[in-house]
C-alpha cells in the first residue's frame, strides 16, 4: 500500500537570475563542448504521504516557497516557454536525500503532526530544462558528468514533450535469508573464485586458514545445531575483520629486506611493531623519564589522546578515503570527514568536542587534456567533487578546516588521496570517570545511534583492500549526512558528561560488524539481534544488515540502568537509538535474526586467526643524476614561474570555501595578513575562551623526493611538519623537565600494491622497499626529536586499472602534526611586518635540488635529494624557541617548495612590503641558494633593536640577507650581481592566478540578466 | 567597579573546565524533562539546572538557542559572558516543549550554522518549525517571540539566525504581522566564502545594538547572504525607516557592491537589518567570530604596529552595547519588567 504521488515545483520567478542554470550552460560548454541554450533550473518534491489538496498547496507556498523568489507548480512540470529538452536528477533508492528529509520534518511541523523522520516520504529531485534540443546522449553526457554522478543518480533525460519522473522506489519485503555458503572440501582454486566472486579480498592463504578453521569445528559446530559450512554472514564479519583496511596484514607481515646493492639482509618483524609502536614506547619512556607524562592513549582506540593540562585531553586522527572519492569525488570526500570527525568523538568513553579539521589532498593535473581510462573520472572533477564534499562535509559539521594542502601529480589521477584529520577536546574525567577508557561488562546492552541502514557502503572495508578497475561496485559508494552527524554529535556530547554511557565506538569500515566485532572484545562477546536494526527501506539481507556501511552511527554501550534514561534523551534531542543487543564474555559473537542464528563465531579465531603474512622488498638506487641547465636563467622569470606552478601557487579559492573560523577560536588561519593573502605555515587554534593556550597544527607531505630515496623522503615530510609548527612559534618536546609541552603525530601511509608478483606486480618488491625505508626514516626522527606518533593508518592498494593500463600513486607519506601552544598571542605568523626589519635566513643551505620544484620546471628529477640533519634541526628549533620566548622574531616562514626564493616572495605578500637582500658568497650556486629545497631551514625577520640580541643567540645559524623595504620591490643580489628583481605585487598577482584558482574560478559576482 | 579582566593573564592558570550537565529528570510515565545546561565558558556546560521561575537578576540574561546543526552557539555565549551577561546555551526542542521559557530572559539569540542542513534554503525549516510547531498549550514559539518583543525585550539572529528571522518575517517586519517580505539567497558569486569585509552603521539606525559604533570589521561565512528585497516600496521604506542598519563598504568607507569588499551582492549593499523598533537585529557578519585581536588575519602586523593596540575585537562591541542597554533600562524602569510566566 502506498499513497497517492504528489508532486511540487518550485521555479525562480521571472526576472530572478538563475545562477545554477546559467553556471551549467557555461560549464557545458566549457568542459563538454556542448551548447545547451539557455537553462533553466527546478526543483522538484514527490510527496508520498497523504495530504489534502489545500494542505499540498499551502504545505508548498508556506514551507517550500520564497515568496521572494520561487513560483510554485503543483503537480506538473511547468517550464518557460521555448525550452526544447530536459534532464530530471533524482536520487537511487537508499542514497541519502537530506534535502527531502528537511522537507518532511518541515511537513511535520506545518501539520503539526510527529512524521517519522527515518522513514522517507518525500524525494528531492532537480529538473533542467535546456533551450536547445538536444541528442539523448549529449543530455545523458551532461547529466553524468556535469549535473550528477550515475552511482548516486538516476536521470531521466529527452524531449520537453516527454517528461518521464522517477521516484526511487526500495525493494519490497524483509528478506530474512541467511545462506550457507560451501567451504568445506573447497579446492585452492573454488577458494579463491570463491573470494573474488563474493569481493571477500581474501587470498589464498586466508581461505584455506578459514577452511581449516570450519573443518575442525564440524563437530561442534554440529553439536551446537549450526551448519557446518559457514553462513554468508560468518563469512563476510570474516572478510570486513580480517580486510587490510582492518587489520594491517602488510603493516603486521614479516618482511624479509634485501638491499640490492650492498648485499645486505635483514628481517622486519612487523612495520607496525618495529618503526612505530616500539618508536612510540622509546619517546613515551624518554619523555615519562623527563617528567613528562602527558601522552595519555596511543594506537589502541580510534584517535591518539594527549594531557593538554590537568582537565583536558586533546584527540588527535587522520585517516584516508581514496578509494570512494575515486569513484564518487563528493560522496566520498564528505563521508570522509564525517567518518574522520566520528573517530575523536567515539574514543574512549566518547563526546569529545571538534576543534578542528585539516584536509591534505592529492590529485592529478586538473589540466590533464589525455584521453581517459574506462570509468576513471577526470582529474579536475575529482577535484571539484572532494572540494565540494569537503566544504559541506566541514562547514555543516560546524568544524573549522583551519589549514591543509593540495598536492598534484599525474601518478594520483588514478586514486586521489584524500586525507581527513580532526583534532578534539574531551575533558579528561566524564561523569566521574577517566574519559579515555574502554569499559564494558557482560549484559551491557548494544545501541545503536544516529542513521539508519540501508545497501550503501556494503563492502567498503574490503573493496578500499582492493585495487580499483573499471567494474568497481556501486554499493561501495556512500554520502555522509552533516546534519544526521550534528544531531548524534550534539547528543553525544550531553550522554557522556551526564553519565549515560559507558563507552562508544564509530560504525565506520565494515558498519555493525567491525564495530560490535571490535567492542565485544573488551567484554568477550556479544548477542547481536539484527531484526531491531532499523532499515532506511526493507529488503536487506542479515548479513548486508550487518556489514552496511551507512554513514553517521555510533555503537554505544550502555549500563541496563541507564538505558530509559538515555533512550529518553534521544528523544527529547531527536536522534534515533536502538536496542540491538548485548555483550556477554563467553567468547563468541552471536549474530541473530528473530532468534534464528545468522553468525556464530569464535571471536579468538575472527580476532586472532588471520595468517600472517611474508613479504619480499629488494631496494636498489635508483640511477639519477644532475641535470645541466642553461647557464643564462632570467632568476626573475623563473621565481615567476614557480609561483604560478600547480604545486606552488594559491589555493585561495578553495580555502575561502571552507569555514576557517567557526568557533571563533582561528588564531593563525591559511590566509593571512592585511591582503588576506599571506600563505602560512602551521595553523593555530586556541582551546577555549578562558585561556590562551592552543595548539599548532601543521601537515609534512613530499612524495616527489621518495622518486629519488623513499627514507629521504619520509625524513624530509616528518621534518616538513615539525618546522612548520616551529615556524609559527611551537616549541619541542621534552626540552625541560615536566614542561607538558605536547605533540601528537598521526602517520598515513598511502602506497601501491606493494606485495610481489611476477605478473601483476612485477616492480612489488621495491616498493615495498620504499614503504620499509620510509618507516624507518619515521622511527629516526621521532627519537631524534622525542616526538611520539599517536594514531595512524595505512592505504596499502592505492592503484587503478582499466583497458590493461596501471595507474599507482607514488608512495606517499603524510605526517599531521600538533603541538601545544602556550599562548597563542606570541605566535608568529610568517608575512613581513614592518619596513627596515631586518631578513636573516636560519639554517644552511646544500646542494639539494634533487626533486625540487624547480627542477620540476625544466622537466628534470635531478639526484640530490635534500636530507634531514636531525642533530642540527633540533638544536636550531631549540634555539627559536628561546628566540621566540625573548619575542625575538617578528615574522618567520619556512622553506619549502621553490626554496629560499620563493618563501622571500611569499612573505611580501601579507602588506605590500619588498626585500632587498644579498646572497653570501661562497661555493653554493646562485641556483642553489635560490632555490634548493633543504630541509629545516626559515626566513624570518627581527625588528632593527633585536637584531645583536638576535644574531648573538644563533650565531652561525642565522645568515643575514638584507631589509625589508617599504617600496613593494623584491631585489635578490649575489656578488654585486640583481639576480631578482620584482615588484611584489606582480609576483603575487602570479601566485593568485595560477592554475588551481583558474580552474575553482574566483568569486565573483556573476552578471544578472 | 572592580571588573575581573576578561583575559586572565598568563601568570593566572586557566579555570577549570567543568563539563558535566545536570541531571535529566525522568517521571512515573516515562516522560524526560531535560533540564536546560548553562554556559560557563566555551562550550562547557555547568551541572547548575536551570531556574524553572523567573527570578530578578543581577546579570543581564542572554539565551542562546542551538541543536539541529546550528553551530555558532559557543562563541555567541562568550561573546556574552565577556560583555557581563550570562549565557544560556538551550536545545531548541527545550524551548518548543515549554521546558525553557524565554521571557526568563532578556535577550533571545539565533546563532549561525546549517540548521537542519538548510537544505531547502537558509533558515527555512527552522523559521517553519518557530511559525507552526505548537506546544501542548497550542501556542507557536513565534507567538511567544511576539510577546517577547511586544515586552521590549530583545531578538538577534547572526549569520543562520538572521536568515532564520527573515523567512520568519521578523525582519524587518514593516507590515507589524510578521510576513516575508524580503529573502536571503545565494550570493551573487554562486559560492559559498569565509572572508573579512567592512561594515558601516547607518548613522540613522534607532537599533540599541548598534549605537556609538560606526565601522567594524568582521568575518562572512556564508553561501546564502544576499539580501533581496522585493518592491520599490518595500526598498523605500526599509532605507527611509534606517532600518538597512549596516552596509559592506570598501577600504574607503563608502558602501559598495563590489566584489569581494561586498561578497554576496545584497540590495541597498546591506550587511543587517533591523526591525521598526530596533529591538530585533539580524546580520550576516559575525560579529561573535571578532571577540580578540587575535581573530583578525592582520593581528600580528597590526600589534607590531602598536604594541598597546586593545586585545577586544570589533565585535564585541555589539554585545557590549545591548548588554549595557539592558543594564540602563533595568535601572531606569520604576518597578521590575513584568515576566510572562509560561503558563501551563
Amino acid at each position: 500500500m502506498e499513497s497517492t504521488q504528489r508532486t511540487i515545483q518550485l521555479l525562480l520567478k521571472p526576472g530572478q537570475h538563475d545562477g545554477e542554470g546559467q553556471r551549467i550552460a557555461e560549464a557545458a560548454q566549457r568542459h563538454l563542448g556542448l551548447h545547451t541554450g539557455r537553462v533553466q533550473s527546478t526543483a522538484l518534491y514527490t510527496v508520498r504521504y497523504p495530504v489534502t489538496d489545500e494542505q499540498l498547496r499551502d504545505f508548498a507556498t508556506h514551507c517550500l516557497q520564497d515568496p521572494v523568489l520561487h513560483d510554485v507548480a503543483l503537480d506538473e512540470f511547468r517550464h518557460d516557454p521555448g525550452y526544447k529538452s530536459y534532464i530530471l536528477v533524482a536520487k537511487l533508492p537508499g542514497v541519502t536525500d537530506d534535502e527531502g528529509i528537511s522537507a518532511q520534518n518541515a511537513l511535520g511541523d506545518f501539520l503539526n503532526q510527529p512524521l517519522d523522520t527515518h522513514t522517507q516520504h518525500i524525494f528531492s529531485k532537480r529538473l533542467y530544462f535546456l533551450e536547445h534540443e538536444l541528442p539523448e546522449s549529449s543530455l545523458r553526457r551532461l547529466a553524468e558528468e556535469l549535473l550528477g554522478n550515475k552511482m548516486i543518480n538516476r536521470f531521466e533525460t529527452g524531449p520537453i514533450t516527454l517528461i518521464r519522473d522517477y521516484t526511487p522506489r526500495p525493494g519490497g519485503g524483509a528478506e530474512s535469508i541467511t545462506d550457507t555458503v560451501r567451504l568445506l572440501g573447497l579446492s585452492d582454486e573454488e577458494l579463491i573464485k570463491l573470494s573474488k566472486d563474493n569481493l571477500y579480498a581474501l587470498n589464498l592463504e586466508e581461505m584455506r586458514a578459514v577452511r581449516d578453521h570450519y573443518t575442525s569445528i564440524a563437530a561442534e559446530r554440529q553439536a551446537a545445531g549450526l551448519p557446518q559450512d559457514p553462513t554468508d554472514c560468518e563469512l563476510e564479519i570474516i572478510a570486513q575483520t580480517w580486510s587490510e583496511h582492518c587489520k594491517h596484514k602488510e603493516f603486521s607481515a614479516l618482511i624479509k629486506y634485501k638491499d640490492a646493492d650492498t648485499g645486505e639482509t635483514f628481517e622486519v618483524d612487523s612495520l607496525f611493531k618495529t618503526y612505530i609502536k616500539d618508536a612510540t614506547s622509546e619517546v613515551d619512556r624518554q619523555l615519562r623519564a623527563n617528567g613528562n607524562d602527558w601522552l595519555i592513549k596511543v594506537f589502541s582506540d580510534n584517535a591518539g589522546a594527549v594531557r593538554i593540562n590537568p582537565e583536558s585531553l586533546f584527540v588527535w586522527k587522520v585517516e584516508t578515503h581514496n578509494s570512494p572519492s575515486a569513484i564518487d569525488p563528493y560522496g566520498g570526500a564528505i563521508t570522509g570527514i564525517l567518518g574522520n570527525n566520528r573517530d575523536p568523538l567515539a574514543t574512549g568513553i566518547g563526546g569529545a568536542r571538534l576543534l578542528f579539521n585539516t584536509n591534505v589532498l592529492c590529485f592529478g593535473n586538473p589540466e590533464f587534456s589525455g584521453t581517459l581510462l574506462s570509468n576513471q573520472l577526470h582529474p579536475r572533477r575529482i577535484f571539484e567533487g572532494v572540494r565540494k564534499g569537503i566544504e559541506d562535509g566541514g562547514n555543516k559539521s560546524g568544524v573549522p578546516t583551519v589549514n591543509g594542502a593540495i598536492v598534484f601529480d599525474d601518478r594520483y589521477a588514478g586514486k586521489p588521496l584524500v586525507y581527513c584529520g580532526t583534532g578534539a577536546v574531551m575533558p579528561m574525567q566524564l561523569a566521574g570517570l577517566d574519559s579515555w577508557e574502554k569499559k564494558i561488562d557482560a549484559q551491557d546492552r548494544i545501541i545503536m545511534a544516529g542513521g539508519r541502514v540501508g545497501k550503501d557502503g556494503i563492502h567498503g572495508a574490503t573493496f578500499s583492500s582492493i585495487e580499483l578497475d573499471e567494474t568497481s561496485p556501486a554499493t561501495a559508494v556512500q554520502i555522509g549526512s552533516p546534519i544526521t552527524q550534528k544531531l548524534a554529535m550534539d547528543f553525544l556530547i550531553l550522554a557522556t558528561r551526564r553519565g549515560l554511557i559507558k563507552c562508544s565506538t564509530d560504525n565506520g569500515a565494515g558498519g555493525l560488524s567491525s564495530s560490535i566485532g571490535e567492542l565485544a572484545t573488551i567484554s568477550g562477546g556479544a548477542v547481536v539481534e539484527l531484526e531491531k536494526v532499523p532499515l532506511k527501506y526493507p529488503g536487506l539481507r542479515p548479513w548486508e544488515i550487518f556489514v552496511s556501511e551507512s554513514q553517521e552511527r555510533f555503537s554505544l554501550a550502555v549500563e541496563p540502568a541507564k538505558l530509559d534514561e538515555l533512550l529518553a534523551l534521544g528523544q527529547e534531542m531527536e536522534v534515533e537509538l536502538t536496542d540491538i543487543g548485548y555483550f556477554t564474555s563467553d567468547g563468541f559473537l552471536d549474530v541473530r535474526f528473530d532468534g534464528e542464528s545468522v553468525a556464530h563465531l569464535n571471536m579468538h579465531f575472527l580476532h586472532e586467526g588471520v595468517p600472517r603474512k611474508v613479504l619480499e622488498a629488494e631496494w636498489s638506487i635508483p640511477q639519477a643524476q644532475e641535470p645541466a641547465l642553461p647557464t643564462d636563467l632570467d632568476y626573475t622569470d623563473v621565481l615567476s614561474r614557480l609561483l604560478g606552478s600547480l604545486n606552488i601557487c594559491s589555493r585561495e579559492s578553495v580555502i575561502r570555501q571552507y569555514d576557517h573560523e567557526v568557533k571563533g577560536r582561528t588564531i593563525i588561519k591559511p590566509l593571512m595578513g592585511a591582503t588576506g593573502q599571506a600563505p602560512q605555515d602551521a595553523a593555530v587554534v586556541r582551546f577555549n575562551f578562558e585561556s590562551w593556550e592552543g595548539v599548532a597544527v601543521s601537515n609534512g607531505i613530499l612524495p616527489r623526493f621518495g622518486d629519488l630515496d623513499a627514507y629521504h623522503m619520509s625524513a624530509g615530510a616528518f621534518d616538513e611538519a615539525v618546522r612548520q609548527i616551529v615556524a609559527v612559534g611551537g616549541k619541542l618536546p621534552n626540552l625541560s623537565y615536566g614542561d607538558g609541552n605536547f605533540w601528537s603525530v598521526n602517520d598515513n601511509f598511502c602506497v601501491p600494491d606493494s606485495v610481489y608478483d611476477p605478473i601483476g606486480n612485477p616492480d612489488g618488491k621495491q616498493k615495498l622497499a620504499k614503504l620499509v625505508r620510509m618507516c624507518q626514516a619515521l622511527r629516526d626522527a621521532t627519537a631524534a626529536y622525542c616526538i611520539p606518533l599517536t594514531s595512524g593508518k595505512d592505504s596499502m592498494k592505492n592503484d587503478f586499472k582499466a583497458d590493461g593500463v596501471k595507474i599507482s600513486v607514488p608512495p606517499t607519506v603524510l605526517y599531521s602534526m600538533t603541538a601545544k601552544i602556550e599562548d597563542v598571542r606570541r605566535t608568529i605568523t610568517s608575512d613581513f611586518k614592518q619596513a627596515d626589519d631586518v631578513v636573516y635566513l636560519l639554517g644552511e643551505t646544500y646542494d639539494e635540488l634533487g626533486g625540487s620544484e624547480f627542477y620540476q620546471l625544466f622537466n628534470e628529477l635531478g639526484a640530490n635529494v635534500p636530507q634531514v640533519r636531525f642533530e642540527e634541526a633540533k638544536a636550531l628549533y631549540t634555539l627559536m624557541g628561546q628566540a621566540n620566548d625573548q619575542g625575538l622574531i617578528q615574522s618567520c616562514h619556512d622553506l619549502s617548495d621553490g626554496g629560499l626564493a620563493v618563501a622571500l616572495a611569499e612573505a611580501t605578500f601579507g602588506y605590500g612590503f619588498g626585500a632587498d637582500v644579498e646572497l653570501p658568497a661562497g661555493d653554493l650556486s646562485v641556483t642553489a641558494q635560490l632555490f634548493s629545497e633543504s630541509h629545516s631551514r626559515f626566513v624570518a625577520t627581527v625588528a632593527p633593536e633585536d637584531v645583536v640580541a638576535f644574531e648573538q643567540h644563533f650565531g652561525a645559524r642565522a645568515t643575514r640577507l638584507g631589509r625589508v623595504t617599504p617600496d613593494g620591490q623584491l631585489t635578490v643580489r649575489h656578488g654585486g650581481q640583481t639576480v631578482v628583481s620584482a615588484s611584489t605585487a606582480a609576483l603575487r598577482h602570479e601566485w593568485t592566478n595560477g592554475p588551481v584558482n583558474r580552474i575553482i574560478g574566483f568569486g565573483q559576482h556573476e552578471a544578472a540578466h | 567597579m572592580n571588573e575581573k579582566p576578561l583575559f586572565p593573564d598568563l601568570n593566572v592558570p586557566p579555570q577549570p573546565q567543568r563539563d558535566e550537565t545536570g541531571p535529566a529528570h525522568t517521571n512515573a510515565d516515562g516522560t524526560v524533562t531535560v533540564l536546560g545546561y548553562k554556559s560557563i565558558d566555551g562550550g562547557h556546560e555547568s551541572s547548575e539546572p536551570l531556574q524553572g521561575n523567573y527570578q530578578p537578576k543581577q546579570k543581564v540574561q542572554a539565551l542562546i538557542l542551538t541543536g539541529f546543526g546550528i553551530n555558532c552557539e559557543e562563541e555567541y555565549a562568550a561573546a556574552y559572558r565577556m560583555a557581563g551577561a550570562e549565557a544560556t546555551i538551550v536545545h531548541l526542542n527545550q524551548v518548543l516543549h515549554g521546558h525553557v521559557s524565554i521571557h526568563d530572559y532578556d535577550i533571545l539569540n539565533f546563532p549561525g550554522g546549517f540548521s537542519f542542513g538548510d537544505d531547502l534554503g537558509s533558515g527555512v525549516v527552522l523559521a517553519n518549525k518557530l511559525r507552526y510547531r505548537k506546544n501542548a498549550e497550542g501556542r507557536t514559539l513565534l507567538d511567544d517571540i511576539r510577546e517577547f518583543v511586544a515586552n521590549g525585550k530583545f531578538v538577534m539572529g547572526i549569520c543562520n539566525g538572521f536568515q532564520v528571522l527573515v523567512k520568519l518575517g521578523l525582519l524587518p517586519n514593516l507590515s507589524g504581522n510578521v510576513t516575508p517580505e524580503v529573502t536571503l539567497t545565494h550570493n551573487a558569486s554562486g559560492r559559498y566564502e569565509d572572508r573579512w569585509v567592512r561594515l558601516k552603521v547607518n548613522p540613522e539606525s534607532n537599533s540599541p545594538f548598534l549605537k556609538g559604533i560606526d565601522t567594524m570589521e568582521v568575518p562572512v561565512r556564508h553561501g546564502e547572504g544576499r539580501l533581496i528585497i522585493k518592491g520599490e516600496e518595500t526598498l523605500a521604506e526599509i532605507e527611509v525607516r534606517a532600518l538597512n542598519c549596516l552596509a559592506y563598504t570598501d577600504f574607503d568607507g563608502s558602501p559598495t557592491d563590489v566584489y569581494p569588499h561586498n561578497p554576496n551582492g545584497a540590495d541597498l549593499n546591506c550587511a543587517g537589518l533591523t526591525d521598526t523598533t530596533g529591538q530585533v537585529f539580524g546580520l550576516m557578519p559575525h560579529p561573535e567570530a571578532f571577540l580578540s585581536l587575535y581573530n583578525h588575519p592582520d593581528w600580528a602586523r597590526r600589534k607590531r604596529q602598536n604594541p598597546h593596540l586593545s586585545e577586544e575585537g570589533d565585535g564585541l562591541k555589539l554585545f557590549r552595547n545591548i548588554v549595557e542597554h539592558v543594564q540602563s533600562q533595568r535601572q531606569t524602569a520604576v518597578t521590575p519588567q513584568e515576566a510572562r510566566q509560561f503558563s501551563s
